[in-house]
């Protein structure tokens, strides 16, 4: 059935167990092994659905209604560009264009060598401090077109040679 | 239940507490226009907007399929706000709706043309984004296009109450939203058992049994020796396609119908169903006798099939190695029959009529077919007979009643007939089974314990001294529960009967549609009861019938002595047994 090995099986399994007492325990089980893995294949789906008895269809439904999870990979620093409103207004399709640009990749993809994924977000309660970029939680304030090169580079010089 | 007063339209009544506004509308003699509540409230989200009215007091139209009724409620429905804004709620689901309404098989039974024709909806108000548009058609029983999908729900409601797990999903969001198998695979790839549920409870031609009409009619062109067989719930049922009552049995018109079709041979797949029996009784008292495989399932429902070769493949060596009673049919017809009357089964095409979506899938399969001939060429649904004779221009209601023909095959028992409803095959399998054990009928003949429309019925019988557990289960979501069991060692039955679709065969994903706006003459409990009245046909016919045990029908001693030697011979082995073999839920 699955094609995942035993350890990743019985961690997921064990993330699954940590919620058996929720009533609606599915996004808190996503969630986790969304932080722990970096995205949800069907695969893993399908554990998470025959420990707890929810649809693959429904958690896949769960996985691709909420912006949070992923399907595929995601890189080492995942950029997240605010597109609400606030931010738009304040320049920042610029701001997202110029990564895009630079990195070689659209919103939504991810780096052949693995260390960035870029992601259009809706309003992230930033506003006053609008265009904001967050890398792995980290805010970037008030970020500028001229800012996104030096970004770049501070990631590329902590996660080693790209 | 408590008693409130209400108004509707200023006309006071008395009506149960707890409804919603809807039901108690309804439950007075109105029918506000709607989507989902004429279904069991099987989607009663209150998203649709189509069915709002106008309550006094209250903020706005309410939805009436969720707005409950309270204590002196007064509910306008004919305002013109509470007319204009169903209209404009229908107008906007069919903005982003195919739109091919000719072409289109659920065209006579479509909820939405219906409430856009109730409404006076427009179908170009309003032009916007459609949905990303799928046509899954790889599987060769159900057709899934999202083109006209609305989103209701219904389907993955229906899926999961049968079953237990919905194989369908909402998916995406916002105008990208679309309900499928997860990964908007084709439900080729999917856990989906094809029993066609979904079809049967879609509003819209979003889900739809995939045709077979134009196979047929290729080989009547073709000059083939087109021979039909129809199963034991379609003619509990086809006469609701031309606004019979339902429950009214059809069988001399159906068969009328058939010959003035072209069809050569009308036979009755009750035939087969008594050869079903006389092997799969066998089986079951070789198992019992000789230490076999227990308990022992029967593998007449293809959904259930599909259901344990994806859910539980471990437990397969459970299954009777029976094919199901068409595919027997056919493969009888193609040898045995084709020999006594001159026709090289190449030319012979055999067409089943049936009240299931899966038949059409099972037939495909490669264990029934020999030298690349199937056993059965096509399979229609008790809805597609339907549409083949309205094309051809056959007032049904006005045929004389006709025999099936039985010169040489044919012939049924009544234990065949109940083959089509939840509990039939155990019961005739009892019938026949206690015979052979004891060398005398069973003097009731009638086994009431496993009758009716319990999830999981039980019963032990004494046969002779003999006690023998049996079991019956019907949709998924009970089946497992007897599964479970097995798997964990812990069952206590010798033979079970499951059903694909919740009622049996009679409830069949092939049957025709029962929506209550188009039954304008059934009562308002309709969908609770429509079960029972198709039963009701069958349990009736198998009470006329003078011949009541499938051993005993005629035709059957004469196909054992002259071609098969006797049950569960080699010959027979070869011809009506089969094999089943694990598969992935997810297929890459």
């Amino acid at each position: 059935m699955f094609h995942l090995s035993e350890a990743a099986t019985a961690q997921i399994n064990e993330i699954c167990d940590r919620y058996a007492d929720e009533p609606t325990p599915l996004i808190m089980i996503l969630e986790d092994i969304q932080k722990e893995y970096g995205y949800i294949p069907l695969e893993v789906q399908e554990i998470v659905s025959a420990r707890t008895g929810i649809s693959v269809a429904e958690i896949y439904g769960v996985v691709t209604f909420y912006s949070f999870f992923s399907l595929k990979p995601k890189g080492k620093y995942v950029i997240g560009c605010c597109l609400g409103t606030a931010c738009y207004v304040k320049g920042a399709q610029q701001v997202i264009d110029k990564f895009s640009e630079l990195l070689g990749i659209k919103p939504g993809e991810t780096t052949a060598d693995g260390m960035f994924t870029i992601d259009a977000l809706r309003c992230i309660g930033c506003c006053s401090i609008a265009p904001a970029v967050t890398i792995n939680g980290k805010v970037y304030p008030t970020v500028d077109v001229k800012e996104v090169p030096g970004i770049i580079a501070e990631y590329r010089k902590d996660g080693g040679a790209a | 239940m408590a008693k409130i007063n209400i108004k509707i339209e200023g006309i006071p009544y008395e009506v149960e507490e707890g409804l919603t506004v809807l039901e108690a509308c309804r439950a007075c003699g109105y029918q506000i226009p709607s989507l989902c509540a004429y279904n069991h409230g099987e989607c009663s989200r209150g998203s649709c907007r189509v069915c709002l009215v106008e309550v006094k007091g209250a903020r706005g139209l309410v939805a009436s399929c969720v707005y409950p009724v309270n204590e002196g409620m007064e509910i306008t429905i004919s305002s013109p706000a509470a007319t204009a804004a169903r209209r404009a709620s229908v107008e906007l689901l069919l903005s982003n709706h195919s739109m091919k309404c000719q072409q289109c098989d659920k065209n006579e039974y479509c909820e939405l043309l219906y409430a856009a024709r109730v409404t006076g909806a427009r179908e170009d108000m309003f032009q916007g984004s459609k949905t990303p548009t799928t046509v899954d058609q790889l599987t060769p029983s159900i057709v899934r296009d999202t083109s006209k999908c609305i989103l209701c729900g219904r389907c993955i409601e229906r899926c999961g109450n049968a079953h237990g797990l919905s194989v369908l999903g909402f998916e995406k969001r916002g105008f990208n939203t679309i309900v499928a198998p997860a990964e908007n695979r084709s439900l080729e790839n999917s856990p989906c058992i094809l029993c066609g549920q979904c079809v049967s409870v879609c509003p819209t031609g979003a889900l739809m049994e995939k045709s077979e009409i134009d196979k047929v009619d290729e080989a009547m062109k073709a000059g083939k020796y087109v021979v039909v067989q129809t199963a034991p719930a379609v003619r509990a049922a086809l006469g609701e396609e031309f606004g019979m009552k339902i429950g009214t049995p059809v069988t001399g018109k159906m068969v009328a119908a058939l010959r003035r079709l072209g069809f050569k041979k009308v036979f009755d797949t009750n035939y087969s169903a008594d050869l079903t029996i006389m092997e799969e009784a066998t089986e079951l008292l070789d198992r019992l006798q000789n230490g076999g495989v227990l308990p022992m399932i029967t593998s007449c429902s293809p959904g259930w099939v599909n259901f344990a070769e994806i859910n539980y493949g471990d437990l397969l060596p459970h299954l009777s190695t029976c094919k199901s009673p068409h595919e027997m049919f056919g493969a009888i017809l193609k040898t045995y029959y084709a020999e006594k009357i001159g026709v090289d089964p190449k030319d012979m095409f055999v067409v089943s009529v049936m009240p299931c979506t899966a038949k059409k899938f099972e037939k495909e399969r490669d264990q029934l077919q020999r030298d690349g001939i199937k056993d059965v060429d096509a399979v229609l649904t008790t809805r597609e007979l339907g549409r083949l004779i309205k094309r051809s221009g056959i007032n049904f209601t006005k045929l004389p009643d006709e025999e099936f023909d039985n010169d040489i095959v044919g012939d049924y028992s009544g234990a065949g007939v109940i083959f089509g409803v939840t509990g039939g095959v155990m019961e005739a399998a009892l019938r026949t089974a206690y015979h052979a054990l004891t060398g005398k009928e069973h003097e009731l003949i009638k086994f009431e314990a496993v009758r009716g429309f319990e999830g999981i019925k039980s019963a032990e019988i004494d046969i002779d001294g003999t006690k023998v557990k049996v079991a019956v289960a019907h949709g998924m979501k009970n089946a497992r529960v007897l599964l479970e069991e097995i798997r964990a060692g812990k069952s206590e039955y010798q033979f079970i009967e499951i059903m694909g679709c919740p009622g049996g065969c009679i409830a069949g994903g092939g049957q025709p549609y029962v929506k209550p706006q188009f039954l304008p003459n059934e009562d308002i409990d309709i969908l609770d009861t429509y079960k029972q009245k198709r039963a009701d046909a069958l349990y009736s016919e198998d009470e006329r019938q003078t011949v009541r045990q499938s051993h005993n029908n005629p035709q059957m001693k004469a196909l054992y002595e002259q071609f098969l030697g006797k049950p569960n011979s080699h010959k027979a082995h070869e011809l009506l047994h089969t094999s089943y073999k694990a598969r992935e839920a997810f297929k890459d």
